[in-house]
C-alpha cells in the first residue's frame, strides 16, 4: 500500500457519466479516495451509503470522497442510482486496475481493487492511506474524520 | 464544530431504551433493515440486557429515518418497544397510512404522535444515536457491541452461544 508523504500517483479515469477525473483536478482540496472490491456488493449497509449519510459533515470539513473500482462507467451509474448515492465513482476499467496497483492496492488474486481509504492532501501528497484488514470489514467514516483531526486540525 | 472522530459506543444513559436482562448487548439498527429484523429476531431468544440504538442509512432504505422518528415518537407516549416489536414484525407495511394503523392497534394519541415524529426534539434524538454510531465505527447495520468489540451483520452462532 502507497505511503503517506509520497506524491500521490496520477491519474486520468472517468466517472459514472463518462467525465474524465485526473488528479490534477484534485489540486486544492482535500480527497479520500475510496477504494473498494466490486459494484452490488451484496452487504445489506453498504459502505458507500454509510459515507453518503456524513458526506454534508465531510464536505463541510473541506472532504471531497471518490469511489474507485475495477467496474466500467455504466456499471458504476446503475450502482449509484440503486443506492441513491452521489459521491462520484471512477472506473480503473481499462487497463484493468492500473490506478489500484499504483496505490499498491490491487489484489492479484481476486483481480479487484482492495478496500482501502486514501487521503490525498491539496498539494496531491498522500496524507494517509488506510487498508482493511479484509475485504469483508467496511472502514468506518470515523476513521476519516480522525485522519482530518491529525492533517487538517480543525 | 466538532468532528466525528473515533469515541467507543456509549453507555447505556437514563433516555436510552433499555430492556432484558443479560450481558449488555448496545445494537446500532435501522428499522427498515432486513438484516436488523432478524438480529431482532435471534437477539430475542437470548439471554441480554438489549440498548437500541438508531442507526438509519437513507440512501438505502428510504423510510429509516422516518421510521426511527416514529418510534421516538411513540417512547413520548412509553410505547418504544411495542412499536420497534410491531416494525420488525411486519416490515412491508412502512407507509404513514400503516404507522398510524400501528398507532392505533396500540392505543397512541395519534395527534400527538404526528406531531411528535416531526419535532426537533426527536429529530436530534435520532440523531444524537446515528453520530455516536458512526464515531463507533459503524458501517453496517445492523452492528453489535458486546464486551467493548463490534460484530457486524446478523449476529452468528459463536456471538449469540455467548448469550445462552
Amino acid at each position: 500500500m502507497i505511503e503517506p508523504g509520497v506524491p500521490a500517483p496520477d491519474f486520468a479515469l472517468r466517472d459514472q457519466d463518462g467525465n474524465e477525473v485526473t488528479l490534477a483536478d484534485l489540486r486544492g482540496q482535500r480527497t479520500v479516495l475510496v477504494f473498494y472490491p466490486a459494484d452490488f456488493s451484496p452487504v445489506c449497509t453498504d459502505q458507500l451509503s454509510v459515507y453518503q449519510e456524513v458526506l454534508p459533515e465531510l464536505e463541510a470539513s473541506g472532504v471531497k470522497l471518490y469511489g474507485v473500482s475495477v467496474d466500467n462507467a455504466f456499471s458504476h451509474k446503475a450502482f449509484q442510482d440503486s443506492l441513491g448515492v452521489s459521491i462520484p465513482l471512477l472506473a480503473d476499467f481499462h487497463p484493468k486496475g492500473a490506478v489500484a496497483k499504483s496505490y499498491g492496492l490491487y489484489s492479484e488474486s481476486h483481480g479487484v481493487a482492495k478496500r482501502a481509504l486514501v487521503m490525498i492532501g491539496p498539494d496531491l501528497t498522500v496524507e494517509w492511506a488506510h487498508a482493511s484488514p479484509s475485504p469483508l470489514e467496511i472502514p468506518g467514516a470515523n476513521l476519516i474524520f480522525d485522519a482530518l483531526d491529525q492533517h487538517a486540525p480543525a | 464544530m466538532t468532528r466525528w472522530t473515533s469515541t467507543p459506543p456509549p453507555d447505556p444513559g437514563p433516555d436510552d431504551h433499555v430492556r432484558g436482562e443479560g450481558p449488555l448487548v448496545i445494537e446500532y439498527a435501522d428499522l427498515e433493515c432486513p438484516y436488523c429484523a432478524k438480529a431482532h429476531d435471534l437477539l430475542s431468544g437470548v439471554r441480554a440486557r438489549r440498548v437500541f440504538r438508531h442507526f438509519p442509512v437513507v440512501s438505502r432504505h428510504s423510510r429509516a429515518r422516518v421510521l426511527a422518528h416514529a418510534t421516538e415518537a411513540a417512547a413520548l407516549q412509553d410505547r418504544f418497544w411495542e412499536f420497534h416489536d410491531s416494525l420488525y414484525g411486519d416490515q412491508g407495511h412502512l407507509d404513514d397510512p400503516h404507522l398510524w394503523a400501528r398507532c392505533e392497534a396500540l392505543g397512541l394519541d395519534l395527534d400527538r404522535f404526528e406531531s411528535d415524529r416531526r419535532s426537533e426534539a426527536v429529530a436530534a434524538r435520532v440523531e444524537r444515536d446515528f453520530r455516536s454510531g458512526i464515531r463507533a465505527g459503524v458501517a453496517t447495520t445492523p452492528t453489535l457491541f458486546l464486551n467493548g468489540s463490534a460484530h457486524a451483520g446478523v449476529p452468528g452462532e459463536e456471538l449469540l452461544s455467548q448469550l445462552r
